[in-house]
């Protein structure tokens, strides 16, 4: 049973799109992938009501709908029945025969990364951005251990992503053969389910499996081992194969029950300070989300996955809560007597000490995965159910309620007003220093809200959080649960893939960016308009922070410069771009941010800004980890001592 | 600074463990779950993964063909409260091969274990020990000049009845089956069938 209703769009756009004329330069598609942006990936076995037919030799695959070709071809031929338009493969032994079987797809393209953990981000990347699975490829052994990084951080942030390893022939596993890794067992616990196909005819349904998985209910990385002897092995597919998944689809989540959002209603209707506390389960809710605060006049304020999920402009806007959110934002949750949380997982960095989060409110929780519910804190009301459907019934009930409804929270609005002039984000500034919340202002004037910014993980991070106003959903793509340093440059470039001709700005530190660097020879290669934001502080900022409030500032292994030549920046990210033939310029001076980021974003293609920040910059407001609202930091930076 | 929450400490496996301890204020007690899953190699694998992956301990485990083709059924035995083993049961339904999950625990079922126990006995006690052995309702299978091995099925107080007995004799080594466990239809909880109580 699908959970969306864009089950029929999906097989349409799959029976619609013919095999298009290879070009000779693999240039990233625009006009094509456009018009399926939107829509989320749906198998034809999903609704059996439109089988594909299989189609006639060409001269690239030239074999009939009933003639054996090998296991490769099958695996290609499968993704682009699952609507797969681009992927991210890396090349090695025992993957080999399915790049050798991509060149033969008419329609797939692929995305050369430089370390396979840059391709699986880029493929997370992609997904965040777009709504649709993110494919990637890896050879078996170390290629395969590559990807962990990346499906740890795909299964804690809830994002579709397939991870397509090889693996040493059947009759070699379990002999340590050459780059032989059981990554099947290695992966259990970081992705949603994996497969190892031990048969040749188990691959089309697998793979039907693997994107459904991945895209349904709760959605999350799968991972299909195939051994090099499949991949070779020649064999006539059975396309409509079922698939089998009895105990899971049985499980889906059903539409929510108009009983209980009629509840939800009521007690929206008896509060007095209600609070919406939306996270990265709304992404695909934003219209329903704008339309029910349009028709209640909730504030909202959002978690760090859940940014631009609603524009944070809008007055209504708390902009994000937690240990690095706006005071406001932790006010109102502090003080709501009503917490509608939807899409939320009520994580640590949120809550605090758990005890004292909303402790004053009736809890309402909307998950769409049961086990989430209840798990970190008991709610009062509770739907599991898809919050896109349960913001559509609710939306439904209030237009439809005769006499209409109105809410009246003026007051709690005027409260909330009063601590948003007491208590704004704001930063000191020094001289000529660049203040790094200041280069984020800039660009967030310059590029009036719209480009899609995705960064690495650290005090850079939690500044463009809190900086840069986001306005739509998928527009902020962030390494969140896990919290993985590197994500940003790969991220972006998989995002640029996903929305040909959209600036995608990666707001990286220098630490986050010299993780997966090697990534800057994809973006020039394949021309993408990626711009490089770096933050450089020539610390691990966040965790000199953390040395300076709680360590009394003694310095463990945190400088990332050169103790010889304090004075020098190092390394210099200027002269490594223009190794990868990247223009790139360094900024030292404020006067200069302004015309250096108008500079960046207009100049079209790769674009690397080095842009040199004071390390004793502190990221604030902060809660203490397991504090309460009350243990709020407000100011302090490194230059005083605690 | 973060604080770490003091662990709970495990059980160790031994006699006396999964004897439901009434009374105890935080209702921490051996629950024992029944876990109906597809049989293919490597979802034991997959099922006690979530047990460690979420940080619960397994007492016991026992599996095998369920009623249905190409299934298993899985018995474990987890201490917990009734609120982290209903958290534990939400994450087991999150994997795809599981049918259905029952806590067996606060409701009617049977439970049987096997145990064979080997008892370091010379040619003159052994007369004792066979009595011991015919009384508690376990079977003699082997005997050697210095022991004798008994073997018991039963529920987990027979286990701890027969241990215990015969613990001053001196045990050489005990093996033990995993609990199996199936709910009781009629509703009847022998346990409270029982003249006496075993104290702890």
């Amino acid at each position: 049973m699908a959970t969306t209703p864009t089950t029929a769009a999906g097989t349409a756009a799959l029976t619609g799109a013919t095999p298009k004329a290879r070009h000779a330069a693999a240039l990233p598609r625009h006009v094509a992938a456009a018009g399926r942006r939107a829509d989320s990936v749906r198998c034809s076995a999903v609704s059996p009501a439109a089988p594909t037919p299989a189609p006639p030799a060409t001269p690239l695959r030239p074999w009939g709908p009933s003639e054996p070709r090998k296991g490769a071809d099958i695996l290609v031929e499968s993704l682009e029945r699952c609507g797969v338009s681009d992927l991210f493969a890396y090349p090695g032994g025992a993957s080999m025969e399915i790049h050798q079987a991509l060149t033969r797809s008419p329609t797939i393209t692929n995305h050369l990364f430089r370390h396979e953990q840059g391709e699986a981000f880029a493929a997370s990347g992609y997904a965040r951005a777009s709504g649709r699975v993110g494919v990637c490829v890896a050879t078996s052994g170390p290629g395969a251990t590559n990807l962990v990084s990346a499906l740890a951080d795909a299964l804690l942030d809830s994002v579709p992503m397939v991870a397509i390893t090889g693996q040493v022939p059947r009759r070699m596993i379990g002999t340590d053969a050459f780059q032989e890794t059981p990554i099947v067992e290695v992966t259990r616990s970081i992705t949603k389910h994996n497969y190892l196909v031990l048969d040749v005819d188990d691959i089309p349904r697998v793979v039907q499996e693997a994107f459904f998985l991945a895209s349904s209910g709760r959605p999350g990385p799968v991972l299909v081992d195939i051994p090099k002897d499949i991949q070779q092995q020649m064999a006539v597919p059975i396309w409509d194969t079922p698939m089998s998944l009895p105990g899971y689809i049985a499980r889906l989540p059903k539409p929510p029950a108009t009983e209980l959002l009629e509840q939800v209603l009521r007690l929206v209707g008896e509060s007095r300070r209600p609070v919406l506390y939306v996270g990265g389960g709304c992404a695909a809710s934003g219209e329903e989300l704008r339309r029910f605060v349009e028709l209640t006049g909730i504030p909202v304020t959002t978690t760090l996955m859940g940014l631009g999920n609603f524009p944070s402009d809008d007055p209504l806007s708390l902009r994000m809560l937690g240990m690095h959110g706006t005071v406001y934002a932790n006010y109102a949750v502090d003080k709501a007597d009503l917490l509608l949380a939807f899409g939320v997982r009520f994580d640590d960095r949120v809550t605090g000490k758990i005890e004292a989060f909303a402790s004053r409110s009736k809890i309402v929780h909307i998950d769409i995965d049961p086990a989430e519910i209840g798990k970190n804190k008991q709610p009062h009301v509770s739907i599991c159910a898809d919050v896109k459907l349960a913001l559509q019934g609710m939306n439904a009930l209030l237009q439809g309620s005769t006499p209409k409804k109105t809410f009246d929270f003026g007051s709690w609005h005027n409260e909330l007003d009063q601590q948003k002039k007491e208590f704004p984000l704001g930063y000191k500034t020094f001289d000529e220093e660049i203040q790094p919340q200041y280069a984020i202002q800039v660009l967030d004037e310059l590029t009036k809200g719209e480009a899609i910014i995705a960064t690495g993980v650290g005090q850079h991070q939690m500044w463009a959080a809190q900086y840069y106003t986001y306005k739509r959903p998928r527009q902020w793509l962030s390494s969140a649960g896990l919290g993985a340093m590197g994500f940003g440059l790969p991220a972006a470039a998989g995002a640029a893939v996903a929305n040909p001709g959209v600036t995608v700005v990666d707001i990286d530190g220098d630490g986050s960016f010299l993780m997966n660097i090697q990534e800057l020879a994809m973006i020039r290669i394949e021309n993408l308009p990626v711009k490089v934001l770096v933050l450089n502080n020539q610390h691990l900022g966040m965790v000199v922070q953390w040395e300076d409030r709680f360590y009394k500032a003694n310095r463990a292994h945190t400088y990332l410069g050169n103790p010889e030549n304090e004075n020098e920046i190092y390394p210099d990210f200027v002269t490594i771009a223009k190794g990868f033939n990247i223009p790139a310029v360094r900024v030292t001076k404020k006067s200069d941010v302004h015309a250096a980021i108008k500079k960046m974003l207009e100049t079209p293609g790769p674009y690397l800004l080095d842009v040199i920040v004071p390390h004793q910059e502190h990221v604030l407001p902060m809660i203490p980890s397991g504090g309460a609202f009350k243990d709020m930091i407000l100011d302090g930076d490194g230059r005083t001592v605690y | 600074m973060e604080s770490y929450e003091r662990l709970s400490t495990n059980q160790i496996l031994d006699a006396h463990w999964g004897v439901m301890t009434d009374g105890d204020p935080t209702g921490f007690c051996s629950h024992t779950l029944s876990i109906l899953v597809n049989d293919f190699p490597g979802v034991l694998n997959v099922v006690t993964g979530v047990f460690s992956r979420r940080g619960y301990n397994i007492q016991s485990l026992a599996v095998g063909p369920a009623e249905k083709q190409s299934t298993s059924r899985s018995t474990i035995v987890v201490p917990g409260t009734d609120e982290s083993i209903a958290k534990l049961v939400h994450q087991l339904y999150k994997l795809i091969d599981v049918h259905e999950v029952h806590d067996l625990t606060h409701l009617p079922f049977a439970a049987r274990e096997l145990m064979i126990i080997k008892v370091a006995v010379n040619a003159t006690a052994r007369r004792d020990i066979l009595d011991i052995a015919r009384i508690m309702g376990a079977q003699p299978v082997d005997v050697s000049d210095h022991t004798v091995t008994l073997q018991l099925t039963g529920d987990i107080d027979k286990m701890v009845r027969l241990q215990r007995t015969l613990e001053h004799y001196g045990i050489c080594e005990v093996a033990r089956t995993g609990r199996i466990a199936l709910l009781r239809e009629s509703g009847v909880d022998s346990k409270y069938l029982r003249g006496f109580s075993i104290p702890l």
